[in-house]
């Protein structure tokens, strides 16, 4: 392995940044690797934005520091966006251009000719639609043309904030196989905020659980499982919460909780086919009845919700 | 370099050419209004008041004698009656008599429906209007005229219609309207564009790859320099062979003017939109510059008759000096040094503001 492949392609070091009285982020770590994929979770105001944007070089950390490919944006800006692909959340192109006319004139700030216009068209599957107008586009294709634009000059590093918000299953998993397939040719990495669980486990190696400003937890999904020391889950609906018995004696039963609006019973088990029999013959010698009773390894999502007490679309 | 350049400018055109709006206000608009305003005013003048008559009960009245006997009853309104008197240069002039209580007659008043009141009192008649209104003013004196039987054209006078060119309102009203049309053109075109451009998120988008900021705001500089220029040639090529409006002094001096006018409300633009967040301000900034501006600077009509205290100051809006200095040239046939003072000004706070609206500019 090349030094250049060892070295990290962002690196940043307890990142703060305020807004008047709102902690936005609390001293943030964070290192991406060459050809690393790395999902930013988190809810609304959790601080991916803002760590996304200072990376980006459009804001200024209050302390701390932020490197690119080994440069500081301070002087190295030309040359770093040079290097890196963005796609922000929510811009929109101007509506009386076509989508050949937008890539163009991207195209031009980055000296390249027309023929990389007409290669992005393809990859992000665009060429019927090269003159329409961007008005006339639909959410998934101006994303598309976002992601185009953001590809252009065939990033060492994309940065995608939240590039499917909004978008149907078909259109969302179009973005995320054109996503697929510029890792496995060009090796890019790229960092991705994200509100779906499903879309950072499909599409990055890496998870960065973010909320309140600060980095709960990081890795690769196998890694935070088994940080988390639970990987199966057992769930049931109580019909007399008045019969349920103590569980406290069952060493292999992790954690216990309630949704009391539901009596939905979840059970946090390290090994389900020893655990589930014993639990059964509990239940019954207790006269505890149960129904919708579902086995299944433990997800971001329940990952998430025991980090930070809130679901990701909180 | 070059690539970049050019791909910015088509763009800006493209942007313009393709918004109907944009075309209608810039190019049609002020074609449409100095034809109107232009025909309105340059037509035989032929003047039409109104005036509501309270006529009293009893058989002896003048007034309705008067209306009996020296009108003709109205072919298009009910009970209305009408005469025309022809004071031959001066213009014809049709009074419309409306019999009404006086109650009604109020209400008329308040309704901007007639100009004055007549009412009758021991054989007298009495005129009932607002001095400080101009219309009123002129119709009294043309009814009071009329009803006592005097002529108001003086056997001692000679009334001498100008009709040379300079002085008819078509030659006041094309410079106005030349300069009004580059300031809106260049805040609501250049402000409210790059004002939209960053509550887009736009903005941002473009500053974040290599692209030149200067050459985005060149770009943008020099397709409004072209459309200004595209539209005062659509307005003069129709003034000309419409009205005969044509530029009697320099072409030089005029196209300074039209640099120097155009440069400044282009680096006011800069200002305006330098920190503006969302167009729902820009909106109302650039409301507040324009409006006051244009209802000022004696665009329609002179601002002489404005207080006296407040023409200094209008004298020194940059919208006076932008069109008092055209219609010294098209009207007066100034030259470049005759306008030398106003020309400066405005190029040099153009300069002034461009610079500052650059130095605060907030591109994210």
């Amino acid at each position: 392995m090349t030094d250049a492949n060892t070295q990290p392609i962002v690196k940043a070091v307890n990142i703060k940044k305020t807004f008047k009285d709102v902690i936005a982020l609390a001293g943030v770590d964070l290192e991406i690797m060459p050809s690393e994929y790395t999902a930013l979770l988190g809810p609304n105001g959790a601080g991916k934005t803002t760590l996304v944007e200072i990376i980006e070089g459009i804001q200024k950390p209050d302390s701390g520091e932020i490197t690119l490919f080994g440069k500081h944006w301070s002087g190295n800006k030309d040359e770093l966006y040079k290097q890196i692909g963005l796609s922000f959340q929510e811009t929109k192109f101007e509506d009386k251009l076509t989508a050949a006319e937008t890539l163009k004139m991207f195209a031009s700030f980055y000296g390249l000719d027309n023929t990389r216009v007409e290669e992005i068209l393809n990859i992000v599957n665009l060429q019927e639609k090269r003159k329409s107008y961007v008005v006339n586009l639909s959410g998934g294709q101006r994303q598309k043309l976002a992601l185009g634009i953001a590809l252009l000059n065939n990033p060492k590093l994309l940065i995608l904030d939240e590039p499917t918000t909004g978008l149907d299953p078909t259109a969302r998993r179009e973005i995320w196989s054109i996503l697929h397939e510029l890792k496995k040719t060009h090796g890019t990495s790229m960092i991705l905020t994200t509100h779906y669980m499903e879309e950072a486990e499909n599409l990055c190696e890496k998870i960065v659980i973010i909320d309140k400003g600060k980095v709960l937890a990081k890795g690769t999904l196998e890694q935070l499982i088994a940080e988390s020391k639970t990987s199966e889950i057992v769930q049931f609906k109580v019909l007399d919460k008045s019969k349920f018995p103590d569980f406290s004696k069952f060493s292999d039963l992790r954690e216990i909780q309630w949704e009391d609006s539901t009596n939905i019973v979840t059970m946090n088990v390290d090994n389900t086919s020893s655990f589930l029999p014993k639990m059964v013959s509990y239940l019954n010698n207790a006269g505890c009845k149960i129904s919708e009773l579902r086995c299944r390894y433990v997800t971001l999502d329940d990952l998430f919700i025991r980090m930070t007490g809130r679901k990701l679309t909180d | 370099m070059l690539k970049q350049f050019t791909q910015l400018l088509s763009i800006q055109f493209k942007e313009f050419f393709r918004e109907p709006g944009a075309l209608f206000w810039s190019f049609i608009f002020p074609i449409l209004m100095s034809f109107a305003l232009g025909m309105a005013f340059s037509d035989k003048p032929e003047m039409s008041q109104h005036a509501a008559v309270v006529i009293p009960a009893s058989d002896s009245s003048f007034l309705k004698t008067y209306l009996n006997n020296n009108c003709t009853k109205s072919s298009s309104q009910k009970n209305e009656y009408e005469k025309n008197v022809d004071y031959k240069k001066l213009g014809k002039t049709t009074t419309h008599f409306i019999p009404a209580s006086w109650k009604e007659s109020e209400i008329m008043m308040k309704r901007g429906q007639i100009e004055i009141i007549l009412t009758e009192n021991k054989g007298k008649i009495n005129y009932h209007f607002d001095p400080a209104n101009f219309t009123s003013r002129l119709a009294y004196i043309i009814v009071s005229g009329m009803i006592d039987g005097k002529n108001l054209l003086s056997t001692k006078s000679v009334i001498k219609p100008l009709q040379t060119k300079g002085t008819r309102y078509i030659d006041f009203l094309v410079p106005g309207l030349l300069a009004m049309g580059i300031m809106s053109s260049c805040l609501w075109g250049i402000s409210y564009g790059l004002i939209e451009k960053r509550s887009k998120k736009l903005l941002r988008r473009l500053v974040a790859t290599p692209m030149k900021k200067s050459l985005f705001m060149i770009t943008m500089f020099i397709s409004r320099f072209v459309f200004a220029v595209l539209e005062t040639i659509a307005l003069l090529t129709f003034a000309y062979y419409v009205f005969d409006v044509t530029i009697q002094g320099s072409i030089i001096a005029f196209a300074a003017v039209i640099i120097s006018g155009s440069f400044f409300f282009m680096g006011l633009s800069i200002l305006l939109a330098s920190r503006t967040a969302n167009t729902q301000v820009g909106n109302g900034f650039i409301s507040a510059i324009t409006m006051p501006m244009m209802l000022l600077s004696g665009i329609f009509f002179s601002y002489s008759n404005f207080p006296d205290v407040m023409i200094p100051i209008i004298k020194y809006l940059p919208l006076t000096l932008f069109a008092d200095s055209l219609r010294s040239i098209i009207n007066e046939g100034f030259g470049v040094m005759d306008i030398i003072q106003p020309l400066l000004i405005l190029s040099i706070t153009g300069l002034t503001t461009f610079f500052i609206g650059l130095k605060i500019y907030k591109w994210y």
